[in-house]
């Protein structure tokens, strides 16, 4: 029996719930010669930013307990070499593109996110309003209510793609945030992005990143990033895809039980590229094995008393 | 990369030379420094590791006119033997380590070097001092060599730093292999970058080996 795992976010219809991370997939070419783009629910690429970023110096990433902190800061080709170089790759695959991206000010999210919004073979846009290692001041786009809600409209106006706000988990009450974003016209919330964390050497007595602070990923977020998704959804009505140290079918599917329609793998990717396909099958062999039929029967389901 | 452990700390996948390649067997030389190669000494014969590779570049092979120099700092001797092998009686090699104990596959290297300059920190074999010290002397003392030579080198980034700087002083073509917190090893993480004139690059995809003239020390 072949099981429907097809998920909608809005107005994007994706094949299955599975889709790769931000930052943690690349433009997608890097990882073709591992496994078949095709088979992914989407790809979600590198965050782009309307001109080029050079990045933080390194060291940009350091291990942690069952986790990392990457201090990237950022660092993309632009969208113009994005759409001329990555575009026509990513078209040749039957998969889904979401473009990730960000902006120093509210004109600059606009300019982008029109930019992309006229590209054929970009499916969807994720803003990012919550990366930890850009500059002071950079991140109250997605930890002051008032200016998310502002930046969130003004890109909402501009694009008539599906908008998927991802939001910062390095907020005191996240489903706030939700609320403000989902109010201010995004179609679905990414939950959550890296929690803002820091490594020090102790011999050296310095931060081990050179960015001195970085964003922590992989299993050891998961349980808050759950908890997160679980608050999200008693407050919106929006989908919720599930991001935050997915490693196999059993996180995905608690993700989905906290309330996400679908999940996003990120570090994993780093350990076995193969990984979201696993996932993808691991989904369906769950269901059968469970013996249901309908994948969204199970959204949120940890909500009943 | 190497998966040393299926949990999840340690969590990444662990970059390591490919030492050599022997018929069927792909051999790596480490030294045990954390949690990872910790693992690895625990195994038992016969265990399976899960690995990805090979990845990034290797030293480009030296044109037969050229008398290979091939510098291996410490544990660095895992990344240059297998290119020494390959120059098979061709290349000088200079091996530098803290102490005697240290200069691992001492009698291999021997074997396949036309020359062999050993150098140890506390003067317990070869020179005293530094394997950047050994080159140097090499070097002024060799000075009609010079024009000839290309230098292969693996080992701490404070000693490619400083052959780095001597060989652009004599003008010597350079190849140093670079090592970075690694996250993926296929270019996607962008954690393992070095600063380069054409901006950042990555260690585990333009890399490992890059001209030291590239890097922006």
């Amino acid at each position: 029996m072949s099981i429907d795992i097809s998920v909608r976010i809005g107005d994007l219809e994706l094949k299955n719930p599975v889709m790769t991370a931000s930052g943690t997939f690349g433009y997608g070419e890097e990882y073709a010669e591992f496994l078949d783009l095709s088979r992914l629910g989407a790809i979600v690429v590198k965050g782009l930013s309307l001109n080029p970023k050079e990045g933080n110096p390194p060291p940009r990433i350091v291990e942690t307990a069952s986790g990392m902190l990457n201090a990237i800061g950022l660092q993309n080709i632009g969208i113009e070499r994005f759409i001329r170089e990555k575009v026509p790759f990513l078209k040749t695959y039957d998969t889904k593109i979401i473009v990730n991206f960000f902006g120093d000010s509210v004109n600059e999210y606009v300019a982008a996110a029109e930019r992309l919004s006229s590209v054929h073979g970009i499916h969807a846009l994720e803003m990012n309003v919550s990366c930890p290692n850009k500059q002071a001041g950079w991140s109250i786009f997605g930890t002051d209510p008032l200016v998310m809600s502002q930046v969130v409209g003004a890109v909402r106006k501009a694009s008539g793609l599906p908008l998927i706000v991802k939001l910062s988990p390095n907020v005191t009450d996240i489903a706030h945030m939700a609320k403000v974003a989902a109010d201010a016209g995004a179609d679905a919330l990414s939950v959550i992005n890296t929690l803002t964390g820091m490594a020090i050497d102790i011999r050296t007595r310095r931060p081990k990143l050179a960015n001195r602070t970085g964003g922590l990923s992989g299993p050891a977020i998961k349980p808050v990033a759950v908890r997160m998704v679980y608050d999200v959804y008693k407050a919106v009505k929006i989908p919720i895809i599930g991001v935050g140290g997915i490693m196999n079918t059993e996180d995905a599917l608690e993700f989905i039980l906290a309330g996400a329609s679908a999940v996003a793998v990120g570090t994993a990717n780093f350990i076995r590229p193969t990984v979201s396909v696993e996932i993808i099958d691991g989904i369906a062999a769950f269901l059968a094995q469970e013996h249901i039929s309908s994948f969204h029967s199970l959204r949120g389901t940890a909500h009943e008393s | 990369m190497i998966e040393v452990n299926t949990g999840t700390d340690p969590l990444l996948k662990r970059a390591f030379s490919l030492f050599r390649i022997t018929g069927k067997d792909l051999q790596i030389l480490y030294r045990v420094r954390g949690k990872g190669t910790a693992i690895l000494k625990n195994m038992k014969e016969g265990a399976y590791l899960d690995m990805l590779g090979p990845l990034g570049s290797f030293y480009p092979l030296p044109p037969e006119d050229q008398i290979p120099l091939i510098i291996a700092g410490g544990i660095g001797i895992a990344s240059v033997f297998s290119l020494a092998e390959r120059l098979a009686g061709r290349a000088i090699v200079f091996y530098g380590a803290r102490k005697k104990y240290d200069l691992l596959m001492f009698k291999e290297i021997e074997a396949c070097a036309h020359e062999l300059v050993v150098s140890t920190d506390d003067g317990s074999a070869g020179r005293k001092g530094t394997v950047a010290e050994a080159v140097e002397a090499f070097l002024r003392s060799h000075a009609s060599l010079i024009a000839s030579c290309a230098i292969y080198a693996c080992g701490p980034y404070p000693l490619l730093k400083t052959l780095a700087q001597m060989t652009q002083e004599y003008r010597i073509r350079t190849y140093v292999s670079m090592e970075e917190h690694m996250a993926c090893g296929i270019g996607a993480c962008l954690g393992c970058v070095v600063k380069t004139r054409d901006g950042y690059k990555r260690v585990c995809k333009e890399g490992p080996v890059m001209s030291a003239t590239e890097i922006l020390w």
